[in-house]
């Protein structure tokens, strides 16, 4: 049924994605493929992967932007994007077949590839781009939260998350309940004052990102460290090596 | 977005088959068109090759079109399942009142009436299904708005009567006052078309690469490095540009080959016999299938998508 959960899910498992702290080393995309290609939506086909002109499925995209800004200087930020497991999914209700369902349980958006006709219609519906088709399998195929990974009770608790967390080096990524309010990651989206990606598609994205950090550097010159050293809180020794070179 | 051949065809074909289907059972049931066996025979024929054509061509760009069937099941939210339940839907009013014009036109005159009009407006809402496919879809500014479903309406009334035009020219009964008509809805679809181009131009999405990053309080957002090296499926099928120059010319194309030629061959055609009509009419349907072809592939290739914020678009 592609109609969206009449009562909104009791859980809404997400992910928070840390702006400040992401290094955009790609770690969580290519554990993300490793773990999906042999997951719910298995495999993530590509196709001409040692040829000239490779593509493929993948889940989880790192695109890295330039924030310019006169001010205060530019910065570069990295920026995972994975689906974001909307509340008011547009992917889900377009579906002609009831193949692309959002689950009442805990709110991941899912797609039953046994139902799907490849008819695209879901991919143009997401704002964000989060739906891959896979050409070869003529299914749409989509990020499933680690559907098999974070309930999976052959695994260890702690490896209960999905892959992208589990493997990010940096602790960009969190994994948890965003449905309640006293949840660690609900805690750190009100902390840092995380954000919804484009609300006016109206969407109500799950996922939350974190904003960066103030940077301590502005224009304000260099930082006192690199300060020339010839006043007097300076050493004596650099006193009077100053004192050399300038005669 | 990416210009499907199949999804082309299916809208323009499908369009002109609905428009000329509703003209010929609504010109009947208000017996304004002549009742000629063969000219309602081929009229219904012509119709119902359009109409399946273009739904068949329609599954063509499925992954699975053994599926397809699944299409017909999630009425109550999708615009494409409404569309295909419409569409087979049609056949029914359609199909009876074709048969009963045909074959057995003195029976149960009043409630087949009915059926007719019944029929009519289910061509209408089919059509109108098809527009809202596009329509609903919030992440394509161009799609989004009011201008779609009524274009595609319009068009299809237009192609409708153009072909109507023919089949009477082809049977030497022309009609003055459908050829009127004709030129009226040609000249309000030109200025539909020239309207909405305006309004492209003029207005953009309401997302930007900074609501799309959610780093526009840090200064002007823009793209530093793409997540891979190649183009991926999203690029290809909702990244799709085309170049502003041949943008203007296909635009030029569709206004020329669509209405103004048309229109010129139609007007031309009030002062000439019938054979000089139907010859004049045959080209003006010719004219304004390439426009309408045209107009369609525009309709795909003009439209941005969201997501090409990501992929270092400045806006949407």
């Amino acid at each position: 049924m592609t109609s969206l959960p009449t009562t909104p899910p009791k859980k809404k498992l997400g992910l928070v994605i840390d702006l400040d702290i992401c290094v955009g080393c790609h770690a969580c995309a290519v554990n993300c493929k490793e773990w999906n290609t042999g997951g719910h939506s298995a495999p993530l086909t590509d196709i001409d992967p040692y040829g000239a002109d490779p593509t493929g499925v993948w889940f989880n995209r790192i695109h890295s932007f330039e924030v310019e800004n006169e001010e205060t200087g530019g910065r570069t930020v990295h920026f995972p994007k994975s689906c974001l497991h909307c509340e008011d999914a547009p992917c889900v209700t377009v579906c002609p077949t009831g193949a692309s369902y959002k689950r009442e349980e805990d709110g991941i958006v899912l797609v039953n590839a046994d139902h799907c006709i490849g008819c695209k219609l879901c991919s143009w519906a997401c704002p964000y781009g989060a739906r891959e088709y896979d050409e070869d399998a003529g299914v749409m195929k989509k990020c499933t939260l680690c559907v098999d990974k974070i309930y999976n009770p052959n695994l260890p608790e702690e490896s209960r998350v999905p892959a992208c967390v589990s493997t990010c080096p940096a602790g960009a990524r969190s994994f948890g309940d965003l449905g309640d309010p006293d949840s660690d990651v609900s805690k750190l989206v009100a902390k840092r004052s995380g954000y919804d990606l484009m609300p006016e598609q109206e969407c109500k994205p799950t996922n939350k990102y974190l904003p960066p950090r103030p940077k301590k550097l502005g224009n304000d010159g260099p930082p006192p460290e690199l300060a020339p050293v010839a006043d007097s809180s300076a050493g004596v020794i650099a006193r009077w090596v100053d004192k050399f070179l300038s005669a | 977005m990416h210009p499907a051949k199949s999804v082309i065809f299916f809208t323009t074909a499908s369009g002109a088959g609905y428009g000329l289907l509703a003209l010929l059972i609504a010109g009947n049931v208000l017996g304004v068109v002549p009742a000629h066996f063969w000219l309602a025979f081929i009229g219904y024929a012509v119709s119902y090759v359009l109409i399946t054509g273009g739904l068949l061509s329609s599954t063509f760009h499925l992954g699975h079109p053994e599926r397809a069937w699944r299409a017909l099941t999630q009425w109550r939210s999708s615009w494409l399942s409404r569309e295909g339940v419409m569409a087979i839907l049609t056949f029914i009013p359609t199909g009876l009142y074709a048969l009963h014009q045909l074959f057995f036109p003195d029976m149960m005159q009043g409630i087949m009436g009915l059926v007719g009009i019944l029929g009519v407006i289910f061509c209408i809402v089919t059509v109108y299904c098809t527009a809202m496919i596009y329509a609903s879809l919030k992440p394509i500014h161009a799609w989004s708005n009011n201008y779609v479903p009524a274009g595609y309406l319009l068009l299809a009334l237009m192609s409708g009567l153009l072909l109507l035009n023919v089949l009477l020219a082809l049977w030497g009964t022309t009609e003055t006052s459908l050829q009127l008509a004709t030129l009226l809805v040609l000249g309000i679809a030109f200025a539909w078309k020239i309207t909405y181009w305006r309004f492209l131009d003029s207005s953009k999405s309401i997302s930007t690469p900074e609501s799309a990053t959610g780093l526009g309080e840090f200064g002007a957002v823009k793209l530093f490095e793409a997540p891979h090296t190649e183009a991926n499926y999203l690029m290809k099928e909702m990244g799709f540009k085309i170049a502003r120059k041949h943008s203007a010319k296909l635009r030029l194309i569709t206004l020329l080959a669509g209405f103004v030629a048309p229109i010129l061959l139609i007007l031309i055609s009030l002062f000439f016999g019938t054979v000089g009509t139907g010859v004049l009419l045959t080209l003006a349907i010719l004219s304004a299938a390439i426009g309408l072809v045209t107009e369609r592939w525009l309709f795909f290739a003009e439209a941005r998508h969201t997501v090409g914020l990501y992929y270092g678009a400045s806006h949407a």
